[in-house]
Protein backbone atom coordinates (compact mmCIF):
# COMPACT_ATOMS: atom_id res chain seq x y z
CA UNK A 1 0.00 0.00 0.00
CA UNK A 2 1.45 3.45 -0.96
CA UNK A 3 1.50 5.81 1.85
CA UNK A 4 -0.74 8.63 1.44
CA UNK A 5 1.47 11.31 3.20
CA UNK A 6 2.27 14.25 1.42
CA UNK A 7 5.52 14.77 0.19
CA UNK A 8 7.82 17.24 2.51
CA UNK A 9 8.46 20.26 0.57
CA UNK A 10 11.80 21.87 0.81
CA UNK A 11 12.25 24.59 3.54
CA UNK A 12 11.52 28.01 2.05
CA UNK A 13 12.36 31.41 4.41
CA UNK A 14 11.47 35.10 3.77
CA UNK A 15 12.81 37.85 5.74
CA UNK A 16 10.85 41.27 5.95
CA UNK A 17 13.13 44.04 6.91
CA UNK A 18 11.56 47.82 7.49
CA UNK A 19 13.86 50.45 5.87
CA UNK A 20 15.15 53.12 8.41
CA UNK A 21 12.07 51.89 10.45
CA UNK A 22 12.02 54.17 13.15
CA UNK A 23 12.70 57.40 10.85
CA UNK A 24 10.01 55.50 8.23
CA UNK A 25 7.41 55.79 11.22
CA UNK A 26 8.10 59.58 11.63
CA UNK A 27 6.71 59.86 7.62
CA UNK A 28 3.72 57.46 8.51
CA UNK A 29 1.20 60.46 9.49
CA UNK A 30 3.51 63.02 7.97
CA UNK A 31 3.05 62.94 4.08
CA UNK A 32 5.01 66.25 4.01
CA UNK A 33 7.76 64.58 5.37
CA UNK A 34 8.25 61.64 2.74
CA UNK A 35 11.51 61.24 0.50
CA UNK A 36 12.97 64.35 2.74
CA UNK A 37 16.11 64.12 4.94
CA UNK A 38 14.29 62.74 8.81
CA UNK A 39 16.42 61.95 11.72
CA UNK A 40 15.23 60.19 15.08
CA UNK A 41 17.25 60.29 18.22
CA UNK A 42 17.93 58.51 21.15
CA UNK A 43 16.92 58.04 24.28
CA UNK A 44 17.02 61.92 25.85
CA UNK A 45 18.18 63.08 22.49
CA UNK A 46 22.10 61.98 22.67
CA UNK A 47 23.16 60.97 19.04
CA UNK A 48 21.14 60.09 15.66
CA UNK A 49 19.83 56.89 15.67
CA UNK A 50 17.90 56.13 12.79
CA UNK A 51 18.12 58.13 8.94
CA UNK A 52 15.92 58.04 6.11
CA UNK A 53 17.70 57.34 3.09
CA UNK A 54 17.44 61.32 2.14
CA UNK A 55 19.34 61.54 5.66
CA UNK A 56 21.95 59.19 4.65
CA UNK A 57 22.65 60.94 1.34
CA UNK A 58 23.67 64.11 3.05
CA UNK A 59 26.50 62.09 5.20
CA UNK A 60 24.88 62.38 8.73
CA UNK A 61 26.43 59.23 10.39
CA UNK A 62 25.22 56.82 12.59
CA UNK A 63 25.32 57.15 16.13
CA UNK A 64 26.47 60.77 15.67
CA UNK A 65 26.02 63.05 18.52
CA UNK A 66 23.13 65.52 17.82
CA UNK A 67 25.02 68.41 18.52
CA UNK A 68 27.95 68.01 16.49
CA UNK A 69 25.33 67.54 13.51
CA UNK A 70 23.19 70.98 14.45
CA UNK A 71 25.12 73.22 11.31
CA UNK A 72 24.37 70.16 8.46
CA UNK A 73 21.04 69.90 10.16
CA UNK A 74 19.60 73.14 10.02
CA UNK A 75 21.34 73.76 6.72
CA UNK A 76 19.26 71.06 5.20
CA UNK A 77 16.49 71.63 6.89
CA UNK A 78 16.34 67.76 8.31
CA UNK A 79 13.35 66.78 10.05
CA UNK A 80 14.25 65.99 13.97
CA UNK A 81 12.56 63.78 16.10
CA UNK A 82 13.23 62.11 19.95
CA UNK A 83 12.42 58.68 19.62
CA UNK A 84 8.94 58.06 19.97
CA UNK A 85 8.88 53.80 20.84
CA UNK A 86 5.10 53.49 21.18
CA UNK A 87 4.51 54.68 18.06
CA UNK A 88 7.37 52.75 16.62
CA UNK A 89 5.88 49.57 18.72
CA UNK A 90 2.53 50.36 17.07
CA UNK A 91 3.45 50.18 13.63
CA UNK A 92 5.56 47.04 13.95
CA UNK A 93 2.80 45.53 15.61
CA UNK A 94 0.59 46.45 12.39
CA UNK A 95 3.36 45.56 9.82
CA UNK A 96 3.89 42.34 11.58
CA UNK A 97 -0.47 41.78 11.31
CA UNK A 98 -0.44 42.33 7.80
CA UNK A 99 2.46 40.08 7.18
CA UNK A 100 0.93 37.30 8.82
CA UNK A 101 -1.99 37.09 5.93
CA UNK A 102 1.22 35.98 4.35
CA UNK A 103 2.29 33.08 6.01
CA UNK A 104 0.75 31.22 9.50
CA UNK A 105 4.32 30.96 10.71
CA UNK A 106 5.72 33.97 11.32
CA UNK A 107 8.67 34.78 13.70
CA UNK A 108 9.17 38.25 15.15
CA UNK A 109 13.11 38.95 14.62
CA UNK A 110 13.04 42.48 16.11
CA UNK A 111 11.36 45.42 16.26
CA UNK A 112 12.08 46.02 12.28
CA UNK A 113 12.89 42.59 11.16
CA UNK A 114 10.35 39.42 10.49
CA UNK A 115 11.18 35.67 9.58
CA UNK A 116 8.35 33.88 7.74
CA UNK A 117 8.15 30.59 6.92
CA UNK A 118 7.19 30.15 3.19
CA UNK A 119 7.60 26.40 3.04
CA UNK A 120 4.93 24.42 0.89
CA UNK A 121 3.19 27.37 0.03
CA UNK A 122 3.79 26.50 -3.64
CA UNK A 123 4.01 30.66 -4.53
CA UNK A 124 6.14 31.91 -7.16
CA UNK A 125 8.56 33.73 -4.78
CA UNK A 126 9.36 36.88 -6.66
CA UNK A 127 5.71 37.61 -6.99
CA UNK A 128 5.01 37.13 -3.76
CA UNK A 129 7.26 38.83 -2.21
CA UNK A 130 6.61 41.43 -4.41
CA UNK A 131 2.98 41.49 -2.99
CA UNK A 132 3.74 41.49 0.46
CA UNK A 133 6.11 44.87 -0.27
CA UNK A 134 2.97 46.37 -1.62
CA UNK A 135 0.22 45.41 1.24
CA UNK A 136 2.85 46.73 3.99
CA UNK A 137 3.65 49.79 1.92
CA UNK A 138 -0.77 50.29 1.24
CA UNK A 139 -1.83 48.91 4.71
CA UNK A 140 0.61 50.86 6.93
CA UNK A 141 3.02 53.05 4.47
CA UNK A 142 6.04 51.32 5.75
CA UNK A 143 8.58 50.65 3.18
CA UNK A 144 10.26 47.08 3.77
CA UNK A 145 12.89 44.80 1.87
CA UNK A 146 12.20 40.98 1.37
CA UNK A 147 14.83 38.69 1.06
CA UNK A 148 13.25 34.84 0.07
CA UNK A 149 16.02 31.69 0.25
CA UNK A 150 16.18 28.17 1.70
CA UNK A 151 17.68 29.25 4.57
CA UNK A 152 17.91 31.85 7.23
CA UNK A 153 21.24 32.69 7.07
CA UNK A 154 20.76 33.21 3.04
CA UNK A 155 17.55 35.31 3.60
CA UNK A 156 19.89 37.39 4.93
CA UNK A 157 21.95 38.13 2.35
CA UNK A 158 19.10 38.21 0.03
CA UNK A 159 17.44 40.55 1.94
CA UNK A 160 20.64 42.83 2.40
CA UNK A 161 20.94 42.62 -2.02
CA UNK A 162 17.11 43.72 -2.26
CA UNK A 163 18.09 46.97 -0.25
CA UNK A 164 21.54 47.89 -2.12
CA UNK A 165 21.03 46.53 -5.76
CA UNK A 166 18.02 48.75 -7.53
CA UNK A 167 17.17 46.49 -10.21
CA UNK A 168 15.93 43.94 -7.23
CA UNK A 169 12.98 46.80 -6.52
CA UNK A 170 13.24 45.55 -2.65
CA UNK A 171 12.54 41.95 -3.39
CA UNK A 172 15.47 39.76 -3.92
CA UNK A 173 14.79 35.63 -4.33
CA UNK A 174 18.11 33.46 -3.58
CA UNK A 175 16.47 29.84 -4.59
CA UNK A 176 19.18 28.04 -6.60
CA UNK A 177 22.60 27.59 -6.22
CA UNK A 178 23.84 29.51 -9.20
CA UNK A 179 22.04 32.83 -7.58
CA UNK A 180 23.22 32.19 -4.34
CA UNK A 181 27.15 31.81 -5.01
CA UNK A 182 26.74 34.84 -7.67
CA UNK A 183 26.04 36.99 -4.49
CA UNK A 184 28.40 35.25 -2.12
CA UNK A 185 31.53 35.81 -3.99
CA UNK A 186 30.70 39.11 -4.04
CA UNK A 187 30.51 39.60 -0.10
CA UNK A 188 32.61 39.78 2.72
CA UNK A 189 32.74 37.24 5.06
CA UNK A 190 31.69 40.07 7.66
CA UNK A 191 28.63 40.70 6.12
CA UNK A 192 27.68 37.24 6.98
CA UNK A 193 24.87 36.93 9.98
CA UNK A 194 26.82 35.56 13.06
CA UNK A 195 30.09 36.28 11.27
CA UNK A 196 31.86 38.84 14.26
CA UNK A 197 34.37 40.45 13.23
CA UNK A 198 36.76 38.49 15.82
CA UNK A 199 35.78 35.68 14.03
CA UNK A 200 36.28 37.21 10.39
CA UNK A 201 40.30 37.96 11.90
CA UNK A 202 40.71 34.21 12.24
CA UNK A 203 38.98 33.46 8.99
CA UNK A 204 41.97 35.04 7.38
CA UNK A 205 44.65 33.02 8.48
CA UNK A 206 42.92 29.86 6.49
CA UNK A 207 42.33 31.97 3.21
CA UNK A 208 38.49 32.53 3.74
CA UNK A 209 37.55 36.76 2.92
CA UNK A 210 34.33 36.12 1.09
CA UNK A 211 31.21 34.98 2.34
CA UNK A 212 31.69 32.08 -0.60
CA UNK A 213 35.25 31.19 0.52
CA UNK A 214 32.81 30.33 4.03
CA UNK A 215 30.55 28.27 2.00
CA UNK A 216 33.11 25.73 0.44
CA UNK A 217 35.52 25.85 3.70
CA UNK A 218 36.19 22.51 4.90
CA UNK A 219 33.91 22.66 7.99
CA UNK A 220 36.14 20.36 9.82
CA UNK A 221 39.14 22.90 9.26
CA UNK A 222 37.00 26.01 9.95
CA UNK A 223 35.51 24.07 13.44
CA UNK A 224 39.40 23.90 14.94
CA UNK A 225 39.10 27.40 14.43
CA UNK A 226 35.86 28.45 15.67
CA UNK A 227 32.51 27.10 17.27
CA UNK A 228 29.74 24.90 16.09
CA UNK A 229 27.91 28.01 14.75
CA UNK A 230 29.70 28.10 12.29
CA UNK A 231 29.80 24.66 11.22
CA UNK A 232 25.68 25.77 11.10
CA UNK A 233 26.63 28.95 9.31
CA UNK A 234 28.51 27.14 6.29
CA UNK A 235 25.51 24.74 6.18
CA UNK A 236 23.05 26.99 5.81
CA UNK A 237 25.12 29.01 2.76
CA UNK A 238 24.91 25.69 0.85
CA UNK A 239 21.28 26.04 1.58
CA UNK A 240 20.89 23.18 3.95
CA UNK A 241 18.35 24.64 6.36
CA UNK A 242 19.74 24.23 10.35
CA UNK A 243 17.93 27.20 11.70
CA UNK A 244 13.92 26.96 12.16
CA UNK A 245 11.75 29.47 12.67
CA UNK A 246 11.16 29.87 16.41
CA UNK A 247 8.10 30.18 16.92
CA UNK A 248 8.60 32.30 20.10
CA UNK A 249 11.82 33.94 20.06
CA UNK A 250 13.72 32.59 23.10
CA UNK A 251 13.68 34.00 26.73
CA UNK A 252 16.35 36.94 27.95
CA UNK A 253 18.87 35.54 30.13
CA UNK A 254 19.23 39.00 31.26
CA UNK A 255 16.95 41.93 31.70
CA UNK A 256 18.34 45.64 31.59
CA UNK A 257 17.02 48.48 31.97
CA UNK A 258 19.13 51.58 31.82
CA UNK A 259 18.14 55.42 31.35
CA UNK A 260 19.96 58.82 30.95
CA UNK A 261 18.34 61.10 32.90
CA UNK A 262 17.00 64.25 31.75
CA UNK A 263 19.26 66.88 33.57
CA UNK A 264 22.08 65.89 36.19
CA UNK A 265 20.93 65.64 39.36
CA UNK A 266 23.60 66.29 42.93
CA UNK A 267 20.52 64.74 45.30
CA UNK A 268 19.85 61.38 45.88
CA UNK A 269 16.11 61.25 46.05
CA UNK A 270 16.01 61.43 42.22
CA UNK A 271 18.24 58.55 41.65
CA UNK A 272 16.14 56.71 43.94
CA UNK A 273 13.26 56.78 42.41
CA UNK A 274 14.44 55.76 38.67
CA UNK A 275 15.93 52.74 39.87
CA UNK A 276 12.45 52.04 41.20
CA UNK A 277 10.90 52.58 37.82
CA UNK A 278 13.83 50.48 36.08
CA UNK A 279 13.05 47.70 38.64
CA UNK A 280 9.77 48.29 37.80
CA UNK A 281 9.86 47.91 34.05
CA UNK A 282 12.33 45.59 34.73
CA UNK A 283 10.40 43.22 36.79
CA UNK A 284 7.14 43.80 34.79
CA UNK A 285 9.34 41.84 31.81
CA UNK A 286 10.53 39.18 34.49
CA UNK A 287 7.13 38.44 35.07
CA UNK A 288 6.29 38.48 31.65
CA UNK A 289 8.66 36.28 30.41
CA UNK A 290 8.01 33.84 33.24
CA UNK A 291 11.39 34.08 35.43
CA UNK A 292 12.86 34.70 38.58
CA UNK A 293 15.80 36.98 39.37
CA UNK A 294 18.83 35.71 41.52
CA UNK A 295 20.83 39.08 41.17
CA UNK A 296 20.92 42.29 40.79
CA UNK A 297 23.17 45.31 39.26
CA UNK A 298 22.69 48.77 40.00
CA UNK A 299 24.64 51.16 38.90
CA UNK A 300 25.29 55.20 38.45
CA UNK A 301 27.65 57.24 36.69
CA UNK A 302 28.29 61.09 35.89
CA UNK A 303 28.89 62.34 32.50
CA UNK A 304 32.09 60.40 31.10
CA UNK A 305 33.07 63.64 28.76
CA UNK A 306 32.88 65.85 31.93
CA UNK A 307 35.46 66.43 34.89
CA UNK A 308 34.99 64.99 37.96
CA UNK A 309 33.51 61.84 36.40
CA UNK A 310 32.42 58.87 38.69
CA UNK A 311 31.16 55.13 38.05
CA UNK A 312 29.84 53.24 40.60
CA UNK A 313 28.58 49.78 40.29
CA UNK A 314 27.43 46.92 42.47
CA UNK A 315 26.09 43.40 41.77
CA UNK A 316 23.81 42.00 44.94
CA UNK A 317 22.32 38.52 45.22
CA UNK A 318 19.23 38.46 46.07
CA UNK A 319 18.13 36.59 49.66
CA UNK A 320 15.85 33.96 47.02
CA UNK A 321 15.15 34.32 43.34
CA UNK A 322 12.38 36.69 42.74
CA UNK A 323 9.91 38.56 40.47
CA UNK A 324 8.23 40.71 43.38
CA UNK A 325 8.70 44.46 42.08
CA UNK A 326 8.63 45.46 46.26
CA UNK A 327 11.68 43.17 46.77
CA UNK A 328 13.22 44.05 43.80
CA UNK A 329 12.81 47.96 44.43
CA UNK A 330 13.79 47.61 47.95
CA UNK A 331 17.39 46.19 46.78
CA UNK A 332 17.90 48.25 44.38
CA UNK A 333 17.05 51.52 46.59
CA UNK A 334 19.50 50.39 49.24
CA UNK A 335 22.36 49.17 46.73
CA UNK A 336 22.21 53.04 45.78
CA UNK A 337 22.10 54.73 49.47
CA UNK A 338 24.12 52.45 51.00
CA UNK A 339 27.08 51.62 48.24
CA UNK A 340 26.80 53.50 45.46
CA UNK A 341 26.03 57.21 45.91
CA UNK A 342 28.07 60.04 47.27
CA UNK A 343 27.45 63.44 47.46
CA UNK A 344 29.45 65.98 45.02
CA UNK A 345 28.98 64.75 42.21
CA UNK A 346 26.33 65.10 38.65
CA UNK A 347 24.74 61.52 38.34
CA UNK A 348 23.37 61.85 34.70
CA UNK A 349 22.69 57.68 34.16
CA UNK A 350 21.97 55.09 36.63
CA UNK A 351 20.74 51.62 35.77
CA UNK A 352 19.80 48.11 36.87
CA UNK A 353 20.06 44.71 35.67
CA UNK A 354 18.37 41.29 36.98
CA UNK A 355 20.79 38.97 36.32
CA UNK A 356 21.06 34.66 36.84
CA UNK A 357 17.55 34.20 35.86
CA UNK A 358 15.21 31.22 36.49
CA UNK A 359 12.23 29.19 35.33
CA UNK A 360 9.35 30.54 37.88
CA UNK A 361 8.32 27.15 37.16
CA UNK A 362 10.62 24.81 37.45
CA UNK A 363 12.09 27.09 40.67
CA UNK A 364 12.23 24.42 43.52
CA UNK A 365 12.32 26.45 47.11
CA UNK A 366 14.21 24.18 49.73
CA UNK A 367 14.06 23.84 53.06
CA UNK A 368 17.01 26.43 53.64
CA UNK A 369 16.52 28.97 51.07
CA UNK A 370 12.43 30.36 50.47
CA UNK A 371 11.35 31.63 47.00
CA UNK A 372 7.90 34.28 46.79
CA UNK A 373 5.56 33.45 49.03
CA UNK A 374 1.96 32.50 47.41
CA UNK A 375 0.81 36.08 48.76
CA UNK A 376 3.53 37.90 46.63
CA UNK A 377 2.34 36.08 43.41
CA UNK A 378 -1.05 36.74 43.88
CA UNK A 379 -0.21 40.69 44.34
CA UNK A 380 2.06 40.75 41.62
CA UNK A 381 -0.32 38.91 39.18
CA UNK A 382 -3.12 41.76 40.09
CA UNK A 383 -0.88 44.19 39.23
CA UNK A 384 0.00 43.41 35.88
CA UNK A 385 -3.30 42.63 35.36
CA UNK A 386 -4.41 45.83 36.16
CA UNK A 387 -1.51 47.91 34.48
CA UNK A 388 -2.88 45.89 31.54
CA UNK A 389 -6.34 46.79 31.16
CA UNK A 390 -5.86 50.34 32.60
CA UNK A 391 -2.34 50.90 30.73
CA UNK A 392 1.13 50.78 32.03
CA UNK A 393 1.78 53.10 34.62
CA UNK A 394 -2.12 53.13 36.74
CA UNK A 395 -1.05 51.60 39.74
CA UNK A 396 2.48 51.88 40.81
CA UNK A 397 5.28 51.34 44.12
CA UNK A 398 4.89 55.32 45.43
CA UNK A 399 9.06 54.90 45.23
CA UNK A 400 8.69 55.72 42.07
CA UNK A 401 7.70 59.12 42.79
CA UNK A 402 5.14 61.05 40.78
CA UNK A 403 6.98 64.27 39.60
CA UNK A 404 9.71 63.12 37.51
CA UNK A 405 11.96 65.34 37.51
CA UNK A 406 14.75 63.18 35.98
CA UNK A 407 12.80 61.79 33.58
CA UNK A 408 14.70 62.02 30.10
CA UNK A 409 14.62 64.77 27.66
CA UNK A 410 12.34 64.46 24.57
CA UNK A 411 12.39 67.97 23.07
CA UNK A 412 11.37 67.04 19.48
CA UNK A 413 9.21 63.93 20.48
CA UNK A 414 6.51 63.32 17.88
CA UNK A 415 2.29 63.04 18.48
CA UNK A 416 1.18 59.62 20.18
CA UNK A 417 -1.30 59.66 16.95
CA UNK A 418 -2.47 56.14 17.01
CA UNK A 419 -2.45 56.00 21.77
CA UNK A 420 -3.77 58.77 22.31
CA UNK A 421 -7.30 61.10 21.31
CA UNK A 422 -6.12 64.21 21.78
CA UNK A 423 -2.83 63.55 19.57
CA UNK A 424 -4.61 61.81 16.41
CA UNK A 425 -4.05 63.09 12.94
CA UNK A 426 -5.73 66.14 11.93
CA UNK A 427 -7.49 65.75 8.33
CA UNK A 428 -7.95 68.95 6.47
CA UNK A 429 -11.94 69.73 5.05
CA UNK A 430 -11.16 73.26 3.63
CA UNK B 1 -13.95 24.42 52.13
CA UNK B 2 -14.37 23.26 48.95
CA UNK B 3 -12.06 24.76 45.43
CA UNK B 4 -13.98 25.20 42.28
CA UNK B 5 -12.04 23.50 40.45
CA UNK B 6 -11.89 20.56 42.53
CA UNK B 7 -15.82 19.92 42.23
CA UNK B 8 -16.31 17.71 39.46
CA UNK B 9 -17.65 18.70 36.43
CA UNK B 10 -21.31 17.43 36.11
CA UNK B 11 -22.30 18.81 39.45
CA UNK B 12 -21.72 22.21 38.18
CA UNK B 13 -22.77 21.77 34.65
CA UNK B 14 -26.74 22.69 35.27
CA UNK B 15 -25.31 26.44 35.65
CA UNK B 16 -26.25 27.33 32.15
CA UNK B 17 -26.78 31.15 31.05
CA UNK B 18 -30.50 31.87 31.00
CA UNK B 19 -32.02 33.58 28.02
CA UNK B 20 -35.18 35.18 27.98
CA UNK B 21 -35.91 35.03 23.87
CA UNK B 22 -38.16 32.56 22.37
CA UNK B 23 -36.58 29.56 20.88
CA UNK B 24 -37.07 30.17 17.21
CA UNK B 25 -37.76 27.43 14.42
CA UNK B 26 -35.99 28.36 11.04
CA UNK B 27 -33.93 31.45 10.73
CA UNK B 28 -31.75 31.93 13.01
CA UNK B 29 -31.34 35.36 14.59
CA UNK B 30 -28.08 36.93 14.06
CA UNK B 31 -28.10 38.45 17.74
CA UNK B 32 -27.19 35.17 18.80
CA UNK B 33 -23.55 35.01 18.25
CA UNK B 34 -23.27 38.44 20.21
CA UNK B 35 -25.60 36.35 23.05
CA UNK B 36 -22.32 35.68 25.27
CA UNK B 37 -20.84 38.81 25.06
CA UNK B 38 -21.34 42.67 24.99
CA UNK B 39 -21.78 44.88 21.76
CA UNK B 40 -18.01 45.84 20.56
CA UNK B 41 -17.88 49.08 18.94
CA UNK B 42 -14.47 48.48 17.48
CA UNK B 43 -16.01 45.07 16.29
CA UNK B 44 -18.75 46.90 14.11
CA UNK B 45 -16.19 49.94 13.00
CA UNK B 46 -13.03 47.94 11.97
CA UNK B 47 -12.62 45.70 9.58
CA UNK B 48 -8.77 45.72 9.02
CA UNK B 49 -7.03 46.84 12.37
CA UNK B 50 -3.29 46.88 11.52
CA UNK B 51 -4.40 49.18 8.12
CA UNK B 52 -7.01 51.63 10.41
CA UNK B 53 -6.34 54.97 11.68
CA UNK B 54 -8.21 57.31 13.17
CA UNK B 55 -8.47 61.22 12.16
CA UNK B 56 -9.96 64.32 13.18
CA UNK B 57 -11.32 66.80 10.50
CA UNK B 58 -11.13 70.21 9.93
CA UNK B 59 -12.96 72.64 7.76
CA UNK B 60 -16.49 72.40 6.18
CA UNK B 61 -16.18 71.21 2.77
CA UNK B 62 -17.38 68.09 3.59
CA UNK B 63 -20.39 68.63 5.13
CA UNK B 64 -22.51 67.62 2.16
CA UNK B 65 -21.62 64.62 3.00
CA UNK B 66 -22.67 64.85 6.89
CA UNK B 67 -18.26 65.14 7.67
CA UNK B 68 -18.59 68.42 9.36
CA UNK B 69 -15.95 70.48 11.32
CA UNK B 70 -14.41 68.32 14.56
CA UNK B 71 -16.39 64.80 13.85
CA UNK B 72 -13.78 61.85 14.29
CA UNK B 73 -13.30 60.00 10.88
CA UNK B 74 -11.97 56.00 10.85
CA UNK B 75 -9.86 55.39 7.68
CA UNK B 76 -8.70 52.27 6.55
CA UNK B 77 -5.89 51.83 4.03
CA UNK B 78 -6.60 48.06 3.11
CA UNK B 79 -9.60 49.15 1.03
CA UNK B 80 -9.86 49.93 -2.99
CA UNK B 81 -10.39 53.58 -3.03
CA UNK B 82 -13.23 53.50 -5.95
CA UNK B 83 -15.21 56.10 -7.88
CA UNK B 84 -17.68 57.78 -5.27
CA UNK B 85 -16.19 56.85 -2.08
CA UNK B 86 -14.49 59.34 0.66
CA UNK B 87 -10.77 58.99 0.96
CA UNK B 88 -8.26 60.47 2.60
CA UNK B 89 -5.75 62.10 0.24
CA UNK B 90 -2.30 63.45 0.71
CA UNK B 91 -2.28 66.76 -1.33
CA UNK B 92 0.94 68.82 -1.34
CA UNK B 93 2.01 66.86 1.95
CA UNK B 94 -1.57 67.55 3.78
CA UNK B 95 -4.33 65.25 5.02
CA UNK B 96 -7.13 66.55 3.13
CA UNK B 97 -10.87 64.53 2.97
CA UNK B 98 -12.30 64.84 -0.20
CA UNK B 99 -14.79 62.46 -2.46
CA UNK B 100 -13.18 60.26 -5.20
CA UNK B 101 -14.33 60.99 -9.06
CA UNK B 102 -12.30 58.66 -10.91
CA UNK B 103 -14.58 59.43 -13.98
CA UNK B 104 -13.31 62.98 -14.38
CA UNK B 105 -10.02 62.15 -12.40
CA UNK B 106 -10.51 64.45 -9.37
CA UNK B 107 -11.15 64.76 -5.80
CA UNK B 108 -14.53 66.54 -5.30
CA UNK B 109 -15.36 68.30 -1.99
CA UNK B 110 -19.21 68.05 -0.75
CA UNK B 111 -19.68 71.98 -0.67
CA UNK B 112 -20.66 74.53 -3.52
CA UNK B 113 -17.78 76.71 -2.53
CA UNK B 114 -14.72 74.50 -2.78
CA UNK B 115 -13.44 73.47 -6.72
CA UNK B 116 -12.54 70.18 -7.88
CA UNK B 117 -8.88 69.38 -7.48
CA UNK B 118 -7.41 67.08 -10.45
CA UNK B 119 -5.38 64.09 -9.78
CA UNK B 120 -2.18 64.56 -11.79
CA UNK B 121 0.99 62.73 -11.11
CA UNK B 122 2.83 65.74 -11.38
CA UNK B 123 0.35 67.20 -8.59
CA UNK B 124 1.85 65.32 -5.76
CA UNK B 125 -2.06 63.86 -5.03
CA UNK B 126 -1.52 59.80 -3.20
CA UNK B 127 -4.73 58.83 -1.90
CA UNK B 128 -4.28 57.37 1.54
CA UNK B 129 -7.18 56.15 2.47
CA UNK B 130 -10.59 55.15 2.44
CA UNK B 131 -13.24 56.88 5.20
CA UNK B 132 -15.57 54.35 5.93
CA UNK B 133 -17.48 55.77 9.29
CA UNK B 134 -17.35 58.99 10.63
CA UNK B 135 -18.24 59.92 14.52
CA UNK B 136 -19.97 62.98 15.26
CA UNK B 137 -20.52 63.92 18.80
CA UNK B 138 -23.56 65.22 19.90
CA UNK B 139 -22.77 66.16 23.40
CA UNK B 140 -19.85 68.07 24.39
CA UNK B 141 -17.09 66.29 25.51
CA UNK B 142 -15.99 68.68 28.14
Amino acid sequence: MKALLPIPSAPMFALVDCNSFFASCEQVFRPDLRNKPVIVLSNNDGCVVARSREAKALGIQSFAPYFKMRDLIERHQVAVFSSNFQLYGDLSQRVMEVLKTFSPNIEPYSIDEMFLSLTGLNQEHQTYGAKMRQAVWQQVRIAVGVGIAPTKTLTKVANKMAKTLPHCQGVCVLDTPAKWSWVLKRLPVTEIWGVAKRTAKRLEGLKISTAWDLATANPKQVRRHSNVCLERTIEELNGVSCLALEALPPAKKQIYCTRSFGNPTKNVEPILEAVSLYATRAAEKLRKQRHLASAMQVFIHTSPHKPNYRSASEVVQMLYPTDDTRTLIKTAKAVVEQRLYRQGFDYIKAGIGLLDLVDAKEYQPDLFTSGPTEESRFLMRALDRINRIQGRGCLFLAAQGTQKPWYMRQDHRSPQYTRRWQEIPRVSAW
Amino acid sequence: MIRLEAVPKSLVDWQLPLFASKVACGFPSPAEDYMDRPLDLNEYLIKHKAATYFCRVSGHSMEGQGIHDGDLLIVDRALEPRHGRVVVAAIAGEFTCKILDLHNHQLVAAHPDYKPIPIQEALDVIIEGVVTHSIRAHVCSS
